[in-house]
């Protein structure tokens, strides 16, 4: 059926005479002139602006951030991979952190435990967007897919110097079409929300009701 | 003959409760989208370039289609086609059958509201939730979306409590809307933690990487797509474009014209399923590319501009006949300007044909659109396709079978005299002389208004004291 | 800046013939008094859009056809309706598209103008009040906002008037819900639209409503004198004409139980002088207040 159908579909749709349509140009890099406080600025306040946290540190403080954040929300746990260059940072100074867990195994091994047990989650980014205040993800063996949507807070590492200044310039000097899209490729801007009761904006209706930005500078 | 279309506007026109919600809903929305485009001559250019990107996309469509289908096999997804909705669910049932699945779990997809595919699974006993809050609640209540991107608008947040009470009548009875959304989650984690199947639409998906895009706030597309073993996408063959770099100027324009978002939540791009090593992500990720009349439309080249709409729901939102007759009343899937363009071409003007009579032809939807579909062009060419007598030049299904003996009677007679100055100007005169024998029912015109009055004489009369040459 | 011409056509509309000729009046005699002759073709009857807006398009062409050949000579045509200019400007070439006589069609769109777009673009017309204090609500066709895009005009017409004050109402770019065959075919959601616009607009409190397309005029008064308590309303071209005229018009009748209608057919002779109220910018050094 699926063959038939498809060659069909093609047939029909080589049938009609299509007009050149005359589209070369694809201009549409970035056409702000942003530096990076600029960008910083204009980061920060989108993602404020959507009931993110956001918080300015350096690659001093970062750590003592991510720890008074912890503590500072009650977290009993503390998802973070041991793989990641930040990831061991923070295993190897576990005690100034909730009990940290592991994403270790395939989901089907723990499913229950990350869909209830797990109060937060700790990754990095694969870099940030600042016109639209947005976290770019590219969930990976080391930090999956999950861990940026199953726990009820996400605390997130951008490091100032991947803060680009439009989704596309992002694409561009990343390289994303040269080096192979991921199977899995995310931008976040905010913590889960939803106006769909009488246009009333909640927050966290499936993913993470909370949002927390650690700015490295 | 009152048809059935105009039944259910009367019926709706009267619950002022439903309107007051439609009102509040798009005239927030019409001010938010106001202020994410402060510079007017920017908003032009980038109506512009995204109509470009959307007709380039589609000038290039089948090749397009084979270099996406070539793409995502290679990432590992499977592509199936679907001439009609039919095939579509067919080929959703076998995959299910396959995995032995009871239920599926959905992330918000008007093309499965197109396909029916909640009603076909469910005579199979398969159950299909929906977890977008919107279709959620509306699922509750046996309801179909009334709007595209905001689907529960219809309903107040006290209508909702009463409906999560009356289902879920174990939960404590509350109209916070915090409340509601989190009892909502707390279910639909529950599903989502024990479904093995997801699906899921597609906002935008591209030829060069073989890339699936979904634009959300939720996370529910996030989680059927990623949770369950096997996801499940089902789009339509329009929705492709060329390369990564059309994606993002796109996405800017159609979250800041849906819902006044710089951007949404979630934007998630899904180039293949789990790879070895990774421990999360479906096992299986299948497409569904869903025909369905779309290569119809795609042969005419006036209509094929119906194909480049990105489904932001602006032109629902500024519809002065939608916002008071609300989404229901169309009788269709996709309501408002784009339904009515859309709908009469996919089932045929002689089954929704009266919504393209059914507008002003105002131009508020065309004045947003940001694609710059020319809606009131569009309906203007199905009026015409559905009363035209030579139908040899269209393929729009069910051309000519709204044309009548007596609306063409009354067309040609008003022609000829319109043909003919000096009978025609004698009639306007003996009208304005006799006006007082002029009936003042005019039926459905004076239902509320008073029967227009004419002029002692007309201009054509009293043009001979001005002075004026005459050619 | 196009250059003032000397003769124009005049386009006086089917609506205008018959239930408003005085705005036809008034259009031609503001026209004459900015120094341009005008030629009123007499065996115009209509636009063709009611034909064309109901899909029936060999009947629209054969109307249109026939004013397309009221129109030889290569001067403009000036039309007091946003919704028949833009039938003419925009949907004519859509019309003859492919037919031998396509560019005739396109010639006649190319010199199409809706009147209140010519007196402020190109007469660059200047306009002194001689009237009382008054307050107006404008009622803009979506024609005339979206189709033309001039929407702009008649504010800036009415904002050089200086004893006249414009009151905004709320949604005022919405529709009025006319649509020409659609308020018949599709009565219950015009009703809701038209009752929705006369809400706004009383809620407004002008003395006097002012439009450019008598199509928009003939619903919302028409509403409003089923109600029993019409605000007077005037085409554009009247209104202005009753202001910068030293013996203005008689003022339109209005009041309970009566429909709001233009005052009829005076037939105050045109002034050859070129105004005692109105101007043309450059011409005769413009006379603005």
């Amino acid at each position: 059926m699926s063959n038939t159908a498809r060659a069909n579909i093609l047939a029909r749709l080589r049938e009609p005479q299509r007009p050149e349509c005359g589209f070369s140009e694809r201009d549409y890099l970035s056409r702000y002139d942003w530096d990076t406080a600029e960008r910083v600025k204009r980061f920060t306040e989108r993602m404020v602006a959507v009931r993110a946290e956001v918080h300015h540190t350096t690659a001093d403080t970062w750590l003592d951030v991510v720890s008074q954040v912890c503590a500072a929300k009650g977290l009993n746990n503390l998802l973070v991979s041991p793989a990641t260059v930040l990831g061991k940072q923070i295993h190897a100074q576990a005690d100034r952190f909730p009990a940290l867990k592991t994403y270790d195994q395939p989901i089907e091994n723990w499913k229950q435990e990350l869909f209830y047990g797990v109060d937060a989650a700790f990754t990095g980014t694969t870099g940030g967007i600042a016109e639209t205040g947005t976290l770019i993800v590219m969930p990976s063996a080391d930090e999956p897919r999950l861990m940026s949507l199953v726990p009820p807070v996400h605390i997130a590492v951008l490091e100032v110097d991947k803060l680009y200044t439009t989704f596309a310039e992002a694409v561009q000097v990343q390289g994303w079409v040269q080096a192979g899209m991921p199977t899995n490729a995310l931008l976040i801007s905010g913590p889960s929300k939803s106006a769909d009761i009488e246009q009333t904006l909640a927050y966290g209706v499936h993913g993470p009701k909370e949002l927390v930005v650690v700015l490295v500078e | 003959m009152i048809t059935q279309f105009r039944q259910t506007v009367r019926a709706n026109l009267a619950k002022p409760e439903v309107r007051a919600n439609f009102y509040r809903a798009m005239d927030g929305l019409m001010t938010r989208r106001l202020d994410q485009f402060p510079d007017k001559a920017e908003l032009e250019r980038l109506r512009t370039q995204s109509m470009a990107i959307r007709a380039n996309a589609l000038s290039k469509l089948p090749e397009l289609l084979e270099t996406l289908e070539a793409n995502l096999i290679r990432n590992g997804i499977q592509v199936h086609w679907a001439e009609t909705a039919e095939q579509g669910n067919q080929i959703v049932q076998a995959i299910l059958e396959r995995h032995n699945a009871k239920s599926i779990i959905k992330g918000k997809s008007m093309v499965s509201e197109e396909m029916g595919m909640n009603h076909f699974l469910e005579t199979l006993g398969i159950e299909c939730l929906e977890s977008d809050l919107g279709e959620f609640i509306i699922q509750l209540d046996g309801e179909t979306p009334s709007h595209i991107i905001m689907p529960a608008i219809h309903k107040n947040r006290i209508q909702i409590a009463k409906l999560f009470h009356e289902k879920f009548p174990d939960i404590p009875y509350t109209e916070d809307v915090d409340e509601l959304t989190q009892m909502a989650r707390r279910i639909l984690r529950d599903k989502f933690y024990a479904t093995t199947v997801g699906l899921s639409g597609v906002n935008f998906m591209v030829a060069e990487t073989g890339t699936l895009c979904l634009v959300e706030n939720e996370g529910n597309g996030r989680m059927s797509t990623t949770a369950p073993s096997v996801h499940i996408a089902v789009t339509g063959i329009e929705k492709v474009v060329e390369s990564l770099s059309d994606v993002p100027p796109l996405l800017s324009i159609l979250t800041r014209s849906a819902t006044g978002q710089p951007i949404t939540t979630y934007f998630n791009m899904i180039s293949g399923p789990r790879k070895a090593g990774e421990k999360d992500g479906p096992e299986e990720v299948h497409l569904v590319l869903l025909d369905n009349g779309r290569s119809n439309i795609y042969s005419d080249p006036e209509l094929l501009a119906t194909l480049r709409c990105i489904r932001c729901g602006a032109c629902i939102n500024h519809c002065p006949v939608y916002v008071r007759i609300g989404g229901h009343s169309y009788g269709t899937v996709y309501p408002g300007p784009i339904g009515s363009i859309l709908e009469p071409q996919k089932a045929g003007l002689d089954v929704h044909g009266e919504l393209a009579q059914a507008s002003t032809l105002c131009g508020a939807c065309s004045e947003v659109c940001p694609v710059r579909i020319p809606i009131p062009s569009i309906l203007n060419r199905l009026r015409y396709d559905g009363v035209r007598k030579d139908t040899s030049n269209t393929h729009t299904v069910g051309s000519g079978k709204r044309r009548t003996l007596s609306e063409a009677a009354t067309w040609k007679t008003w022609a000829w005299a319109a043909t003919h100055p000096t009978i025609y100007h004698a009639g306007s005169t003996l009208a304005t002389r006799f006006k007082g024998m002029l009936p003042t029912n005019l039926g459905a015109w004076t239902t509320v208004r008073s029967a227009p009055k004419l002029a002692e004489s007309t201009l054509h009369q009293q043009v001979k004291n001005l002075g004026v040459d005459h050619e | 800046m196009p250059p003032i011409p000397d003769t124009i056509y005049f386009f006086g509309t089917c609506l205008v013939d018959l239930m408003y000729p005085q705005a036809g009046v008034s259009a031609m005699q503001l026209l004459q008094r900015a120094g341009v002759k005008v030629i009123f073709p007499p065996a115009q009857t209509c636009c063709g859009q009611p034909a064309w807006n109901s899909g029936y398009r060999d009947e629209a062409r054969s109307v249109a056809r026939a004013q397309i050949a009221l129109f030889p000579k290569p001067i403009p045509i000036v039309i007091p309706s946003g919704s028949c200019a833009g039938m003419m400007k925009v949907h004519y070439p859509e019309l003859f598209a492919g037919q031998p006589d396509e560019a005739q069609a396109v010639d006649v769109a190319s010199r199409v103008y809706e009147l209140t777009e010519f007196l402020v673009d190109v007469l660059h017309i200047e306009l002194r009040d001689l009237g009382e204090p008054l307050t107006v609500a404008v009622h803009t066709s979506c024609s005339a906002r979206r189709e033309m895009g001039v929407a702009d005009k008649i504010e800036s017409l009415l904002g050089q008037l200086s004893n006249v004050q414009r009151v905004e109402h709320a949604r005022k770019p919405e529709c009025c819900g006319f649509g020409g065959t659609f308020a018949v075919k599709e009565p219950e959601i015009s009703a809701a639209m038209v009752l929705d616009k006369v809400t706004h607009i009383r809620n407004a409190q002008p003395d006097r409503l002012i439009s450019q397309d008598c199509g928009c005029l003939l619903n919302i008064s028409g509403t409003m004198a089923k109600q029993g308590d019409a605000i007077p309303h005037q085409h554009i071209a009247e209104f202005l004409w009753e202001r910068i005229t030293p013996h203005p018009n008689l003022p339109p009748q209005g009041g309970k139980g009566q429909e709001a209608h233009p005052a009829q057919a005076s037939s105050s002779p045109p002034s050859p002088l070129a105004g005692e109220g109105l101007g043309m910018g450059g011409k005769f050094g413009g006379q603005s207040s």
